[in-house]
């Protein structure tokens, strides 16, 4: 990263930071896009490995990583990377995904979000409620993704487990990665669907109308914090 | 690989019919081990080596004939010895060839993951094909006998494969060839049956009124089947169990819950495809970057009652 932005980006401690760059708004630091994108490869590859094992209509998907064996071993680090990946996300992030009693409101109405009314959906701050859905999902899904996991990881700690937990966790790791896959769906489909959002997780910067018309609470937060920014204490 | 003189009724991870026009009419096989009969000399554990060319440790004495101790990659049967009090005070020395039990309805053939990787011939013969296996071990969660074992060398899972190979050009098992007492015979699942019966009515002659035979039905029956002089209480034999089946999280893991989570993960993207479809993308219109700039302009109001506020 050479350019001043960037290590102004890298560096910025205050994640709602606005750089000088006419109307667009920062929403991603490079380091926040760059940790996003961690857990994002690793999901993918994650999903497709496990999937692979899952049934066997995807068992081609082993082809992707060299055959069936390949894709045995490769699954379980592809899943501790996107773990560790993720904790430092959630550490970055979980501030800003606690469910507010707006949140319930705009779950309630979710009739409004789907058709694109949110003119009539209470304000919203730095992530909505669905957004904040997705991260409760992440968040509760990987610890036990990683436990269930390594109880069925042959290689090196299956051998020490009893097999009927082996059976339960086998099972479970398969109705965790399910609820996962399908939350990342949605996640990925809200990103197509909402215009700008893919920019503010690539380039890092929304267009202040973008803020204005989805996150108004935030970009009321944002430009009142770049107008009157207090001196660092 | 798969013997062509074999035919395959059922396959791992495969949703289509294997090539089985030949339906074994020649009837499906049997070993059957008769307890009462074993002394327990371990000549079918070396036959089982010599033909399958397998060779475990050198293991230590751990205070029982049991060598070695547990069923391995190299030990594909195994000997388990067992000291019964019974209830008139005498010793009972229960010996009980353990191995793989050819399972009519195979747990682990049900948990497998690579297609192909384990196969059941119309003889009834559960067989593992190693080249197509990816060693995850789903195999050792799904076997009720706690059977199949991942080699730590190669990652690939083995077990007795009943001589599959002997079988296929007549010849019997090598474990059976090997057995000097006769408690060990094979032949059709139906002879082993009439065999047994016979056993079992000498065994009943003398006291031993709870002897019977071990063909359980949880699991539709096995292909390898014992006599056993108490079948009232398998436990004693090392832990044989009582009613083994395929455990009901297997069977919820490996049958209804893989289709409907596919149709799920499917109908979630068209879910998305069609609401992009029919209701369209939300984009961030003129109107609304005029609205931020005059809202950026504004002195700060006070907020909105709103979520945040």
């Amino acid at each position: 990263m050479s350019t001043e932005a960037g290590r102004i980006d890298a560096r910025a401690d205050d994640r709602r930071a606005i750089l000088p760059t006419g109307d667009a708004i920062v929403r991603y630091t490079a380091r926040q896009r760059t940790n996003h994108w961690l857990v994002a490869i690793a999901f993918v590859l994650a999903a497709l490995s496990g999937l692979a094992m899952f049934h066997p209509g995807l068992f081609w998907l082993s082809d992707l990583f060299g055959g069936g064996p390949w894709t045995r071993l490769l699954h379980p680090f592809l899943g501790l990377a996107m773990f560790i990946a993720f904790a430092f996300l959630a550490v970055l992030l979980h501030a800003d995904n606690r469910m507010t009693p707006g949140d319930w409101r705009w779950l309630r109405q979710w009739r409004d979000v789907v058709s694109n009314h949110e003119e009539r959906l209470p304000e919203v701050g730095r992530y909505n409620a669905g957004q904040k859905l997705v991260f409760l999902v992440i968040v509760l899904a990987l610890p036990v993704l990683l436990v269930t996991g390594l109880i069925i990881w042959r290689q090196y700690f299956a051998s020490y487990f009893p097999i009927p937990l082996i059976r339960l966790a086998v099972l479970v790791h398969a109705a965790c990665a399910f609820a996962l896959i399908t939350t990342i769906i949605v996640h990925v489909y809200a990103g197509i669907w909402i215009k700008g959002s893919v920019r503010a997780m690539t380039r890092g910067t929304v267009t202040a109308g973008w803020a204005w018309k989805h996150h108004r609470a935030w970009f009321r937060e944002v430009t009142h914090a770049a107008r009157s920014r207090p001196e660092p204490d | 690989m798969a013997l062509q003189s074999l035919d395959i009724v059922r396959r791992s991870a495969t949703t289509l019919p294997s090539p089985q026009v030949r339906a074994g009419a020649t009837g499906q096989v049997a070993k059957l081990i008769d307890t009462t009969k074993c002394i327990g000399c371990k000549a079918c554990q070396v036959a089982c080596m010599e033909w399958n060319d397998l060779r475990d440790q050198i293991g230590n004495n751990r205070g029982s004939y049991d060598n070695p101790p547990d069923l391995s990659e190299q030990s594909w049967t195994v000997m388990r010895f067992a000291e019964y009090d019974n209830p008139n005070g005498n010793l009972e020395w229960l010996i009980r060839k353990d191995g793989c039990m050819h399972c009519e309805d195979p747990g682990c053939l049900k948990a497998c993951p690579a297609p192909g990787a384990i196969v059941q011939y119309a003889n009834g013969i559960v067989d593992f094909q190693e080249e197509n296996c990816i060693g995850c071990g789903y195999c050792v969660a799904g076997c009720p006998f706690n059977i199949p074992r991942i080699s730590r060398r190669d990652h690939k899972a083995y077990k007795c494969t009943l001589c599959s190979d002997r079988v296929a050009v007549g010849l019997e098992p090598a474990c059976i060839k090997s057995c000097p007492t006769g408690a060990l015979v094979f032949g059709t699942k139906e002879d082993m049956q009439l065999h047994a019966a016979d056993r079992i009515e000498d065994l009943k002659s003398r006291g031993f009124e709870h002897a019977g035979l071990y063909d359980p039905a949880g699991v539709g029956g096995t292909h390898v089947m014992y006599v056993l002089h108490h079948l009232d209480q398998p436990e004693l034999y090392s832990g044989l169990p009582q009613n083994p089946q395929i455990s009901r999280t297997v069977r919820l893991w490996k049958g209804i819950s893989k289709p409907i989570a596919l149709a799920m993960l499917g109908f979630a993207a068209l879910t998305g495809f069609f609401h992009y479809i029919r209701v369209g993308a939300n984009e961030t219109t003129d109107g609304d970057e005029a609205a931020a700039q005059s809202a950026r302009k504004q002195p700060p109001s006070p907020p909105r009652p709103g979520p945040r506020a």
